[in-house]
């Protein structure tokens, strides 16, 4: 990390899209309802930042919490769905079952069990969209222990709690982040859309929904662009720990 | 459980006696079959006994169930007086298999040290003694690389290493040079020699390679597959001290020899041209 030939193309890229997306704006004269252009985009951005903020971190604290929570309750029930075989049987068909459920669809029902106006609603749809692949990839990775590796604890001796921290878990480690990578994603898109169907003024799903409803896209677009800068900065995040958890696989994988 | 050593003359290290294995049948109107019937084995504290045989003979099933990895059907095996499983649990083994299986998310020095770590030995004596067993495989200056950085050959040295880290009673070695190159192997070979004569432990090899057996044993055992039984036990009555000279003495191109044909007899009694004889006729040029 930190070298300009690893962060230099994808900075270029980025630029050169904005560019584009600028010139074809002014060059085709595309009305502001169907495409505003990145200027008008910033300008609004700093003309309503103080708002912005404030929808902003309503809707961070759900995307957090949900992700928290979510991801949380994936690695305790993927724990204890790898220790016991019924439970991987039983449990295990259902849960690659939900994770190809439109979780989503749930949203306006999350938004009555948990309260139309609260930030735990939203915060639930985050978490059961982060569920899934958490628990589904905690179990896979504390499960999917190469035979021979078992065989060698097997000849050390070694008890079913060495097993357990010395092999599977070190085992599971890059499955649970690939995961946590998703969920931060899964989290941000769960607090927006559940933000459309209910939520006070000041968040950001509202506040998207309300200035298209005017035709003010610039703002939309604006909020858009937080919500976005949450989705990524959460994964970043993720990167991070993972980079700071897994030393051993710095110098040999791409952290991306 | 009497753990004293009893007296030299009758130090066996390991006593096979009246192993049989007899696999399941796998699949419908298949038989069921029999991988070993009837092995005894005596092993020799201090002694290098290779395991030599077409492939399907038992010889890693034997290996295996020996390190209680594997239940025989019938028979005993007994390790420093104790039967396999207690051995197991009491930390007599080191392993060491074809493929090194070293843990990606330790530095070298922490993979010869989770032996340690599994026995409960205190950190600083951990890191004294893993800090050996990588001088003996000499492997010091890469202690705190990571396993993927190093190769093959270095890879199975410090399996090597994480084998010997409990001091174990015998070393149970399953083709662990099997995946390297012809030049590597030798290398390999005359170090394993060191490190047995270094360590004085007893050593029992399952390899494919007449060349190797007769180069590093005290003793080749030969099997003969379906069922798998010893064929016959060859003596290698060269000196102690081997190095690339015994490789072209006389001596040891004769007890290729006499290895080889141990081998081909087994070939007799199967059908001329079966996969294995031609397999067997094939390592016999090679050796």
């Amino acid at each position: 990390m930190g070298r300009i030939r690893d962060w230099g193309p994808p900075v270029l890229l980025l630029i050169g899209f904005l560019v584009i997306w600028e010139v074809t704006v002014r060059a085709f004269q595309i009305q502001q309802f169907i495409l505003p252009s990145p200027i008008a985009i910033a300008v609004a951005w700093q003309t309503y930042l103080p708002e912005l903020v404030d929808a902003a971190s309503y809707t961070f604290l759900e995307i957090l919490g949900g992700m928290v929570i979510g991801s949380t309750a994936g690695i305790a029930i993927g724990a204890l769905t790898a220790r016991y075989r019924s439970m991987q049987d039983s449990l295990m068909p259902f849960a690659v079952a939900a994770s190809s459920v439109p979780i989503l669809a749930f949203a306006p029902l999350f938004n009555n069990w948990f309260g139309l106006d609260s930030q735990l609603s939203k915060a639930m749809i985050a978490a059961a969209l982060c569920f899934f692949p958490v628990m589904i990839n905690t179990v896979r990775g504390l499960t999917n222990v190469d035979p021979a590796t078992l065989e060698l604890f097997r000849s050390l001796a070694a008890s079913e709690t060495q097993v357990f921290k010395k092999l599977r878990v070190p085992n599971a480690l890059p499955y649970v982040f690939t995961a946590l990578r998703l969920a931060a994603t899964l989290a941000t898109i769960g607090a927006v859309v559940g933000e459309y169907f209910a939520a006070p003024r000041a968040s950001l799903g509202q506040y998207i929904a309300t200035y298209s409803a005017f035709l003010n896209f610039e703002r939309s677009w604006a909020a858009i662009v937080f919500a976005c800068a949450i989705g990524i900065g959460l994964y970043l995040l993720v990167a991070i720990v993972e980079w700071l958890t897994m030393p051993w696989a710095r110098s040999r994988r791409e952290w991306s | 459980m009497d753990t004293a050593p009893p007296p030299a003359a009758a130090r066996h290290v390991v006593e096979i006696s009246g192993i049989s294995k007899v696999f399941a049948p796998s699949g419908q109107g298949a038989r069921p079959v029999e991988a070993l019937l009837d092995i005894d084995l005596s092993i020799d504290a201090g002694a290098f006994i290779s395991l030599i045989g077409p492939s399907g003979c038992g010889k890693s099933t034997l290996l295996r169930i020996v390190g209680d990895l594997t239940a025989p059907t019938t028979g005993t095996v007994t390790v420093n007086g104790k039967p396999a499983p207690q051995a197991r649990r009491d930390r007599d083994y080191g392993m060491v298999f074809q493929a090194p299986i070293l843990f990606d998310w330790r530095s070298v020095q922490a993979n010869v040290e989770l032996p340690l770590e599994i026995n409960g030995t205190s950190k600083a004596e951990r890191g004294r003694r893993a800090a050996d067993h990588l001088a003996l495989v000499e492997l010091s200056d890469f202690a705190n690389h990571y396993p993927w950085q190093l190769s093959g050959g270095m890879q199975q040295r410090v399996a090597i290493a994480r084998a010997l880290a409990l001091d174990p009673a015998i070393l149970l070695m399953d083709e662990p040079f099997g995946a390297l190159d012809e030049m590597t192997r030798e290398r390999m070979n005359m170090e394993l020699l060191k490190i047995w004569e270094r360590t004085e432990t007893t050593v029992l090899f399952v390899t494919h390679s007449i060349a190797e057996a007769v180069f590093l044993s005290t003793r080749v055992v030969v099997m003969s597959a379906r069922p798998g039984r010893i064929a016959s036990v060859v003596d290698i009555d060269l000196p102690r001290e081997r190095t690339t000279e015994t490789r072209e003495s006389e001596a040891y191109f004769h007890l290729v020899t006499v290895v080889r044909e141990a081998l081909r007899g087994d070939e007799a009694t199967h059908p001329p041209g079966s996969s294995d004889s031609r397999r067997v006729a094939a390592e016999g040029l090679s050796g």
